[in-house]
């Protein structure tokens, strides 16, 4: 891999009681990758996003994100390094309008002339433009992922980490969320936490594979999808 | 700001408030505008909850101690400095410190909602009993006696830095609904700008708030202190209109009545809670020169009847009705277009048939 390491987790752990959702886990991302973790329920993925993001605190270990060390630090200042993050559940303003939502992330880290641009861009860039004055809370599931999204790209940010982005939608929207996955990944460094394979096969190149809050394989995803242990991981033991 | 909708809404009671602040004295008997100035202090403090509950998001279930606090304040100081002009003045001040203090502990400590409207009504309540025990010659702040159950009484406001013009209570009245306007288009204003827009954004979803990098603590913090101050505003207008502040400004009663004013006005809109206190005022008031329905049962009723039929308000409820009729009436105007156009089609194509 050429570039610089970005985002690193060294021995991180998150222990609730006696589970070790995460378990000593070392993980690197370079500058400009596109890294997807994946793994079966209750693997960890979620709680390793969960501490990268600092919706957790790591019981043990550390995060660094671009040399600074961001274990145990608030949300909004890991945020205000430059990390666009999106939730499992559709996080969204969910009773201001779609363009009072992008708007609230652009503002954040731009003037406000340049705010107005970056929202109006958004919106057209998702498409959303025709639903900009529509209120969040009562569009459709897969229009609020959207909306989230908006909110994550409107910030510009170099680093976007996203929690199952394509959960909950149609085949169609699946597609039209890689395509906008690749083009975001252009500008900025990704990873992305997903369930469906599909999905992964279409935008990422490496994949990190989570089980019993450990790693077990990084690499393509067409040797993890050819590896055994992959496969006994998610489909259980195979019959005879 | 943009001259939408709302805007002109609001400009438009403001208008309304004016012509009300120059024609009232000329209408009313003096006893009625006396009594007006604390209904209009009231509605400072709903106002001052209606912003950090309905825009905030942060139920205050002790509004009152930084009323309570602001009328102390400014008895105390008034007293000592032997003129109102900076009186006011640090009145706001000390509301606004105090709720900077207990918000920075209660927002920077992640307390949770509920545990808020606890504690900040523990606050008001110790503010009550510590108040009431002050009784002793011992217990003064300067040249000032606090008083104990009876309280302070209040010196009258002043023209600034001039003493020796004191305000007569219908020039107090002039003072009130200007504050009222004032605190009003502060409101108006604050919750346009980007703080406003944000505040509000964290009252609809915390978590995402923080992930766009928003510090919420500090926004919660800052606006609850607004809304103290504000809040202290409305307590300097009382003791002038009461003439004395007594503990019972931070009772249970007065706490609690707060919270109704704001959830009978609407919250999320600025001049229901405004509403909602001087409604519930001039009702109480009323309901107390009679003998046959206990005060705290009616407004009791009034509370669960509007929690019931009318969770939104009185506010909202109206704006939302008004705007189904507007959009009924323009849908019934398209429909009706369109039957004469069809009609009229029809009568040109039966022509056109007869013709051939």
């Amino acid at each position: 891999m050429k570039g610089e390491i970005v985002l690193e987790a060294r021995d991180l752990s998150m222990h609730f009681g006696g589970v070790h959702a995460v378990d000593q886990v070392n993980f690197a991302l370079w500058d400009n990758e596109l890294r997807c973790l994946i793994g079966p329920n209750g693997a960890g993925k979620s709680t390793f996003f969960k501490c990268l993001t600092g919706q957790h605190v790591p019981t043990h270990g550390d995060v660094v994100i671009r040399d600074v060390h961001v274990a145990g630090r608030e949300p909004h200042q890991i945020a205000r390094l430059g990390v666009g993050i999106k939730t499992q559940v559709p996080n969204v303003f969910d009773g201001l309008s779609v363009e009072e939502n992008i708007w609230l992330s652009a503002r954040r880290w731009h003037k406000a002339q340049r705010a107005k641009v970056l929202t109006q861009e958004t919106l057209e860039r998702l498409a959303l433009g025709d639903i900009r004055s529509a209120i969040v809370g009562t569009l459709a599931h897969g229009q609020r992922q959207w909306v989230e999204l908006g909110m994550v790209v409107a910030a510009e940010p170099w680093l976007v980490l996203l929690d199952e982005p394509a959960a909950g939608m149609t085949h169609e929207e699946v597609e039209t969320t890689a395509e906008l996955i690749r083009e975001v990944n252009k500008t900025a460094t990704m990873i992305v936490v997903e369930h469906d394979m599909q999905f992964i096969r279409m935008i990422s190149n490496k994949v990190t594979v989570f089980h019993e809050g450990r790693i077990l394989i990084e690499d393509t995803m067409d040797v993890i999808s050819a590896d055994e242990r992959v496969r006994e991981v998610y489909l259980g033991h195979k019959s005879q | 700001m943009t001259w939408n909708r709302e805007n002109k809404w609001r400009a438009g009671l403001v208008v309304l408030g004016v012509i009300f602040l120059f024609a009232a004295p000329n209408v009313f008997q003096l006893f009625t505008i006396i009594n007006m100035t604390t209904a209009i202090a009231f509605a400072i403090l709903a106002l001052s909850l209606g912003l950090i509950w309905g825009y905030g998001g942060i139920l205050c279930f002790g509004q009152t101690a930084f009323f309570g606090l602001g009328a102390y304040a400014y008895t105390v100081a008034a007293i000592n400095f032997g003129g109102s002009t900076w009186a006011i003045l640090v009145a706001i001040l000390v509301a606004m410190l105090v709720a900077a203090v207990l918000g920075y502990f209660v927002f920077y400590g992640r307390v949770s909602d509920v545990y808020l409207a606890v504690i900040t009504l523990t606050a008001t309540l110790i503010l009550y009993s510590l108040m009431r025990r002050t009784s002793g010659p011992e217990y003064k702040i300067g040249k000032s006696l606090l008083g104990g159950f009876n309280g302070i009484t209040s010196p009258p406001l002043n023209m600034p830095w001039d003493t020796s013009q004191v305000l007569f209570p219908e020039h107090v009245f002039y003072v009130a609904m200007a504050a009222l306007i004032l605190a009003y288009i502060l409101c108006s204003w604050l919750v346009q700008t980007q703080f406003g827009r944000v505040s509000v954004a964290i009252r609809e979803n915390e978590l995402r708030a923080e992930l766009l990098g928003y510090d919420i603590r500090f926004y919660k913090m800052a606006l609850f202190t607004v809304g103290g101050g504000i809040a202290a505003v409305a307590g300097v207008v009382f003791c002038n209109g009461v003439g004395r502040v007594t503990p019972d400004v931070f009772n249970l009663y007065n706490t609690a009545l707060t919270i109704i004013w704001v959830i009978v006005g609407g919250r999320g809109t600025l001049i229901g809670p405004v509403l909602g206190a001087i409604l519930l005022f001039y009702l109480t008031s009323s309901l107390g020169t009679q003998a046959v329905l206990n005060n705290n049962l009616v407004l009791g009723a009034i509370l669960i009847l509007f929690v019931l039929l009318v969770p939104k308000g009185i506010v909202p409820s109206f704006t939302e009705w008004w705007d189904n009729r507007r959009a009924l009436r323009t849908s019934r105007r398209k429909e009706v277009r369109m039957r004469r156009r069809r009609s009229r089609l029809a009568e040109a194509n039966g022509e056109a048939g007869d013709e051939r």
